[in-house]
C-alpha cells in the first residue's frame, strides 16, 4: 500500500493502534552493535524458541530494539510496559525472564547494582544514568524496533512530516527551525535554520541534501546509534530538509565501518519508499524527494564537509578552499544543505512541538539537547543526552558514576582528536560550543573521554597527533608536513629524548598549523598539543629534563621491579614473563632483569600480592 | 594467476551507469567497493577493467584506491582482525591488545599470515566505545578484549 494522502497515514496509524494489545508485555532485546558483540543475536532465538516451546505466543511480544547506549551493561533486555530494565542477560536467564514477565515477577541478580546506593534497580527511570538525562532524540531507542516503520509510525513517526507539507510553507518550516536555536550537532555548531534558509535562497534548477553519517572521532559513536535504534527519525529530518529548501534528492554518507546503520538505512529507505514517504508525490502533494546511501571507503577527513562531497563524486577526499560555500556550490557544483545524523535526528522534534517550545531547553546561545559519549576512566560508559549548558561535572561524576577502579579524575578530553584536554578547575563548566572554546577544547561530534592518574598526558597527545598525521589528505603543507614535525617531536619527547627547546617549536608549530591549514582537520589537530601545554607543561617538562614518565606510561622512561617488601615469592610472574625476564626461588623474592624486560605488563596483571612497581 | 573478469561485469551489469555524463565517476567508489567484496582484494586486472568502462583514467582509479583505507590491492587473508586504536580504546589498553595479536600471529599491521588465514589491521574507531577494547573480525564485534582473551577467541578460527 502506498499513502497518497496525509489522511491515508493517519489511518493507516489508526488500524495499527487497533491492533496493539495495550496490556500485553513486550519483551525487547537489544540489537544494537554492542549488544550483538556481546551476543545478543543468539539471545534473541533462545527467547524465540522459549515462547514457542510454552505457546506464549499470544501472551508474549518479543521485539528487537536498539541502541540504549549503555553498551557495556549489554545484551540489554527491558520488559514493556513496565520498563525493567535488564543488563548482562545470557542464555542462561531465558527461561526466568519469561516466566518472571508470566508471574509479574522479576528476576533480581539481573538488575543494575547501583554500587553507591548498594542496591539492585528495578526501573530504567531508577537508574542515575538514566534518570539525570534527558532523552529527547534517543527517547525511542530501546523501545521501538528499528526495522519496523510501522513501529515507528505508531510511535508518532512521520507526522511531523505531514505537518510540515499540510500546515507550513517552507519558509515557515525555516523559521520554526531558526526559532528553535538548534546549531549543527557535527561540530562546528553553525545555526541550522541560517544554514537552510542560505541553501534555499540560492537560485538554481537543482539543490541537494546530504546526511553527514561518517562519525569519524574516536571515541564517538552518537550517530551510529541513532542510525542503528531509530533510522526513520534521519529520513524524516532529511525529507523535511528538502521541502524546506526546494530540493528533490538527498544523500546518507555512512562510514564503512558501520555495516549495521547501513543495512538499518537500507531497510529503512526501501519501507518508506514502498509507503510514498520517499519519493515522488509524497502524501499525495507535489513535493518529491529521494534519498540513496553512498559508503565511505575509510577515511577522517571525509567528515570534512568539502571532502566527503568529493568522495561522493568520486574522487579522492580532498577538501577546497571556501567561499564558495556548499550552500552555495556543492555536490556536482550545485547548491548542497549537509547537516550531521544528530542534527537531522532533531528536525521532527522541532516541527512537531514547534521551535518555540525546543528553546526552552538548553543553553542562552545553543538550545535543546546533545548526545555525548562518555567514554573512557568513568564507571558508566555510554551515550549521554543532556540538555546544553549542562555542568562536566553532572555528566562525568553523577551520571557516569565517576571515575573507576578507585582512581582520581585528572582531565577531560572533549571533541575527538581535534579536542583539547579540560582539567579539574573546569569541571563545573556548562558543557557550549563557546564555553569549551575559552577553555582549549571543542564540542566536536560529542566525544568525551574520562582520564585518569594513570593517564600521561604528552603519550595521549603523541597518540592523537599520531592519529591527524596519518589521516592529513596531504593536500596543503601546513597539514602534511606540519603535523608530521609535530609528531616527531612528541615522539622524541616520550622515547626520553626531548630537548628545552622542544616545548617553544611545538606551540610554533602549532600556531602556524592552526592558522594556515586548508581544513578543520589541520585547524583543529594542534588543539591537543596547545591545551595540554596549558595544563600540563610540567609534566611535558618533566619527560623532558628529569626524562621520567609520571604516569608510569611511556615505555622508555619506566622502570618495572619488584617490591621486596611485599613479594611472597609465588613465582608466578616468572612463569607469565613471555621473556624469562623474572628470576627468584619458591617463596623467596623475585627480581626482574632490566635488561631482558620487554615492560609488557603481564606480571603486574598476574601479581595476586601488588609486589610490582613501575615507575 | 587469471583474474576471471565475470564477477566485475555483473557488478557493472547491475548498475545503471549513465553513460558519457560526467557523474559516471561517481560510480567508482561504489563499483571499487563491490568489486573488492567478491574478489577479496582489488587485483590491477579489475582496475584496468573499472577504467575502461567507467571511463575514468586509471591513474585516476588508482588514486582513489591508495587514498582510501578500505581498498587493498594485494590479496588478504581469509579472516580479517581489525584492532580498534580509537581513543576510548587506547585508554582502555588497547594497545596491549594490540601488541597481543602481532605477537601471536606473528605479523604487523597491514601484513597477512603466510598461510593467508589472517589479515591485521587497525581502525581508528569501529564505534563501540563502550565496549573497549575492541577487536572486529571480519563482521563480528568483540568487546573488553584483553591478552587472555583475544588469545582465545582467535584460537576459534
Amino acid at each position: 500500500m502506498r499513502f497518497n494522502s496525509i489522511d491515508d497515514l493517519l489511518n493507516y496509524k489508526k488500524r495499527l493502534r487497533e491492533g496493539v494489545k495495550e496490556d500485553m508485555p513486550v519483551i525487547t532485546i537489544c540489537m544494537g552493535t554492542g549488544c550483538t558483540a556481546f551476543g545478543s543475536e543468539e539471545l534473541m532465538e533462545e527467547f524465540q524458541k522459549e515462547i514457542s516451546r510454552e505457546n506464549l505466543g499470544s501472551k508474549i511480544k518479543l521485539k528487537m530494539a536498539g541502541c540504549h547506549g549503555f553498551c557495556e551493561r549489554g545484551p540489554i533486555v527491558l520488559i514493556l510496559p513496565e520498563e525493567i530494565f535488564y543488563q548482562q542477560v545470557s542464555k542462561a536467564n531465558v527461561q526466568d525472564i519469561v516466566k518472571s514477565v508470566i508471574e509479574k515477577g522479576v528476576v533480581n541478580q539481573l538488575l543494575y547494582l547501583d554500587v553507591n546506593l548498594n542496591k539492585r534497580l528495578k526501573y530504567v527511570m531508577d537508574i542515575p544514568f538514566y534518570n539525570k538525562q534527558l532523552r529527547q532524540v534517543l527517547k525511542n531507542n530501546g523501545r521501538i524496533d528499528p526495522e519496523s516503520i510501522d513501529d515507528y509510525i505508531l510511535n508518532g513517526g512521520y507526522q511531523s512530516l505531514a505537518k510540515a507539507i499540510k500546515d507550513l510553507s517552507p519558509e515557515e518550516i525555516i523559521e520554526e527551525v531558526k526559532k528553535s536555536g538548534l546549531r549543527g550537532r557535527g561540530g562546528a555548531g553553525f545555526p541550522t535554520g541560517l544554514k537552510w534558509e542560505l541553501t534555499r535562497k540560492q537560485k538554481n534548477d537543482k539543490k541537494y541534501i546530504i546526511c553527514n553519517a561518517d562519525e569519524g572521532d574516536p571515541g564517538a559513536f552518537m550517530d551510529r546509534s541513532i542510525l542503528e535504534g531509530n533510522p526513520h527519525s534521519v529520513l524524516e529530518g532529511m525529507i523535511i530538509a528538502g521541502l524546506a529548501i526546494e530540493s528533490d534528492e538527498g544523500y546518507i554518507y555512512v562510514r564503512a565501518e558501520y555495516p549495521l546503520a547501513v543495512k538499518r538505512l537500507n531497510i529503512a529507505i526501501s519501507d518508506a519508499r514502498k509507503l510514498g514517504l520517499v519519493g515522488e508525490k509524497i502524501l499525495g502533494s507535489t513535493f518529491s524527494f529521494d534519498i540513496k546511501i553512498k559508503e565511505g571507503a575509510g577515511a577522517f577527513v571525509c567528515g570534512e564537509e568539502t571532502a566527503l562531497i568529493a568522495s561522493i563524486e568520486g574522487k579522492r577526499g580532498m577538501p577546497r578552499p571556501r567561499p564558495p560555500f556548499p550552500a552555495q556550490s556543492g555536490l556536482w557544483g550545485k547548491p548542497t544543505c549537509i547537516n550531521n545524523v544528530e542534527t537531522f535526528a532533531n528536525i521532527p522534534l522541532i516541527i512537531l512541538d514547534g521551535g518555540g517550545e525546543y528553546s526552552k531547553v538548553g543553553a542562552e546561545k545553543s538550545k535543546g539537547t546533545k548526545i555525548f559519549s562518555l567514554t573512557g576512566k568513568v564507571n558508566n560508559t555510554g551515550l549521554v543526552e543532556v540538555p546544553i549548558g549542562t555542568k562536566l561535572r553532572d555528566v562525568i561524576f553523577e551520571i557516569g558514576g565517576g571515575v573507576d577502579k578507585g582512581r582520581t579524575f585528572k582531565a577531560v578530553q572533549t571533541g575527538g582528536p581535534s579536542g583539547g584536554c579540560i582539567p579539574g578547575e573546569y569541571l563545573d563548566l556548562p558543557i557550549d560550543y563557546e564555553t569549551l572554546a575559552e577553555v582549549g577544547s571543542i564540542m566536536g561530534s560529542g566525544g568525551m573521554i574520562v582520564l585518569d592518574d594513570k593517564t600521561c598526558m604528552v603519550e595521549l597527545t603523541h597518540y592523537f597527533l599520531s592519529f591527524t598525521q596519518n589521516e592529513s589528505c596531504g593536500k596543503c603543507t601546513p597539514c602534511r608536513i606540519g603535523t608530521k614535525r609535530c609528531l616527531e617531536i612528541l615522539e622524541k619527547i616520550t622515547m626520553g629524548e626531548g630537548e628545552e627547546k622542544d616545548l617553544d617549536d611545538l606551540l610554533e608549530l602549532a600556531k602556524i598549523i592552526k592558522d594556515t591549514s586548508l581544513c578543520g582537520l589541520g585547524q583543529t589537530a594542534p588543539n591537543p598539543i596547545l591545551s595540554t601545554i596549558r595544563y600540563f607543561k610540567d609534566e611535558y617538562e618533566t619527560h623532558i629534563k628529569d626524562k621520567k614518565c609520571p604516569a608510569g606510561v611511556c615505555k622508555a622512561l619506566i622502570k618495572y621491579y619488584i617490591d621486596e617488601a611485599k613479594c611472597k615469592g609465588c613465582t608466578l610472574c616468572a612463569k607469565k614473563c613471555p621473556v624469562g625476564a623474572i628470576t627468584g626461588e619458591v617463596k623467596k623474592k623475585h627480581m626482574i632483569s632490566l635488561d631482558k624486560c620487554i615492560k609488557c605488563g603481564v606480571c603486574l596483571e598476574t601479581c595476586k600480592f601488588n609486589a610490582v612497581v613501575v615507575e | 594467476m587469471r583474474i576471471n573478469l565475470k564477477k566485475l561485469d555483473n557488478i557493472l551489469k547491475d548498475r545503471k551507469i549513465e553513460k558519457g555524463s560526467r557523474r559516471a565517476s561517481s560510480d567508482l567508489i561504489p563499483v571499487l567497493q563491490e568489486a573488492q567484496e567478491a574478489y577479496g582484494y582489488l587485483p590491477s586486472e579489475v582496475l584496468k577493467e573499472v577504467s575502461l568502462r567507467l571511463k575514468v583514467p586509471l591513474s585516476q582509479v588508482y588514486g582513489v584506491v591508495t587514498f582510501y583505507a578500505q581498498f587493498y590491492l594485494e590479496k588478504r587473508g581469509r579472516n580479517i582482525v581489525r584492532v580498534c586504536e580509537g581513543t576510548a580504546c587506547h585508554v582502555r589498553g588497547g594497545k596491549a591488545v594490540l601488541e597481543s595479536v602481532k605477537g601471536l600471529l606473528k605479523i604487523k599491521e597491514g601484513e597477512t599470515t603466510a598461510d593467508y588465514k589472517f589479515t591485521l589491521e587497525t581502525v581508528a574507531c569501529l564505534g563501540a566505545c563502550a565496549l573497549s577494547p575492541v577487536v572486529m573480525i571480519n563482521k563480528k564485534y568483540y568487546g573488553k578484549m584483553n591478552k587472555q582473551s583475544i588469545q582465545n577467541t582467535l584460537k576459534t578460527y
